[in-house]
């Protein structure tokens, strides 16, 4: 019945030129930006492995994403929820550290 | 008079530039206006034939930025048009016997007396592209309704502001607009999404594109012809008219749909 009254009144039905539309929107994303979309998955992993050892977040709704308003202007926009209730993992090794013999030494070294 | 230097590129080869310089070309000086189209394809001359001038070569551009002829002597006129002229490339040089200073020096000769300079560049992205864009007062960029012509079409505009140039202005070339409504086809709406600059003229595909380049008769002086029309559109889009875009790209009414629907066609 969609597709009838999609026919009928001209709607356009997904063909393979709302197909060609996204996927020249993935590739000029990356080639404006001169970043493949393999190497940017690669620098959203290694920001995120910054990111965890100051901050417990919540990996499974961590969002990164370059967003670009035209050819000339991008940002890269991260959203980083995170969890509740915990410490931040630098504290907690400092104060592993600290508790620790080698660590005591280093510091009045 | 000071005439205005207009560059017709594309990223892609073969989507349409010397195809649309020779048809704004003669739809310009139909409307009385002076002009000279100038084919920076060195070493792959082209323009000369479709516009029907191939035997009337006697020098070319590489002639006249070398001294060896007169601007006069390199400018052949059209048969039909008293007020068109072609300055033909160098078929046997290489794109290196011209520089882009050259081109300016030639095109500010020519500002002096013409009213439109048109230059139909090489593709690609290397001396020829840059020989045709130093000049240039705007920039007609052609495209294709596909997504290799846009992907390369948006690396060129990418180049034409890095060389202060921009923004250009967009020709979409070969749209079928049965395929559009059908939702196979990019529209110009897409193209215009995606690149983001004006689009100064919509010409359909047309099989009398190709019957107009076997006779050397471009498509514009074809009244049938629905390139030709458009063509003929986007000269007096530039001249300053406001033209709406022909009936391309509107969908047919709803009466049309539905007889298209129970007529199963
Ligand atoms: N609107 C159209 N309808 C049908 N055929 C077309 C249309 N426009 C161009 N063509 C055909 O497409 C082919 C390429 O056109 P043209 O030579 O103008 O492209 P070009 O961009 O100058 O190519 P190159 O990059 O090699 O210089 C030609 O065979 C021409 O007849
Ligand atoms: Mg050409």
């Amino acid at each position: 019945m969609t597709s009838l009254l999609n026919r009928i009144f001209g709607r356009r039905n997904k063909g393979s030129g709302a197909t060609a539309k996204s996927r020249l929107r993935f590739v000029l994303h990356h080639d404006r930006i001169n970043l493949p979309p393999e190497r940017m998955e690669m620098m959203k992993r290694e920001i995120l492995e910054v990111i965890i050892k100051y901050l417990v977040v919540d990996k499974e709704r961590v969002e990164i994403d370059l967003q670009q308003r035209d050819r000339s202007h991008s940002k890269l926009v991260a959203e980083l929820p995170t969890a509740p209730g915990q410490g931040s993992p630098l504290r907690a090794q400092m104060a592993a550290k600290a508790a620790s013999p080698d660590a005591m030494d280093a510091n009045s070294a | 008079m000071a005439g205005r230097v207009i560059t017709i590129t594309s990223g892609k080869g073969g989507v349409g530039k010397t195809t649309a310089t020779a048809n704004i070309g003669i739809a310009l000086a139909s409307q009385g206006k002076r002009v000279v189209v100038i084919d920076a394809d060195i070493g792959l001359r082209n323009l000369d034939v479709i516009m029907g001038l191939e035997n009337r070569i006697v020098y070319d551009l590489v002639d006249l930025v070398e001294g060896s002829c007169q601007l006069r002597q390199a400018m052949i006129k059209h048969k039909k048009f008293n007020s068109l002229f072609l300055i033909p490339a160098a078929q046997t040089r290489d794109k290196m016997a011209v520089s882009p200073d050259d081109m300016v020096a030639l095109t500010d000769e020519l500002r002096q007396d013409c009213d439109y300079i048109l230059i139909d560049s090489p593709a690609g992205i290397e001396r020829g592209f840059r020989n045709a864009l130093e000049p240039a007062d705007e920039v007609l960029i052609v495209t294709n309704p596909e997504v290799s012509a846009v992907r390369d079409a948006d690396r060129i505009i990418g180049l034409i502001e890095a060389a202060d140039k921009g923004p250009g202005k967009l020709l979409l070339n070969r749209l079928k607009i049965d395929m559009v409504n059908k939702g196979e086809m990019l529209s110009s709406d897409d193209v215009y999404d995606i690149l983001g600059l004006e689009i100064v003229g919509i010409i359909p595909e047309d099989e009398l594109v190709l019957s107009a380049s076997n006779s050397g008769i471009p498509v514009s002086l074809n009244l049938d012809s629905k390139a030709g029309m458009a063509f003929n559109n986007v000269a007096r889009r530039m001249l300053g008219e406001d033209l709406p875009f022909m009936k391309l790209d509107a969908k047919p009414g709803l009466l049309r749909r539905l007889a298209q629907f129970f007529g199963g066609n």
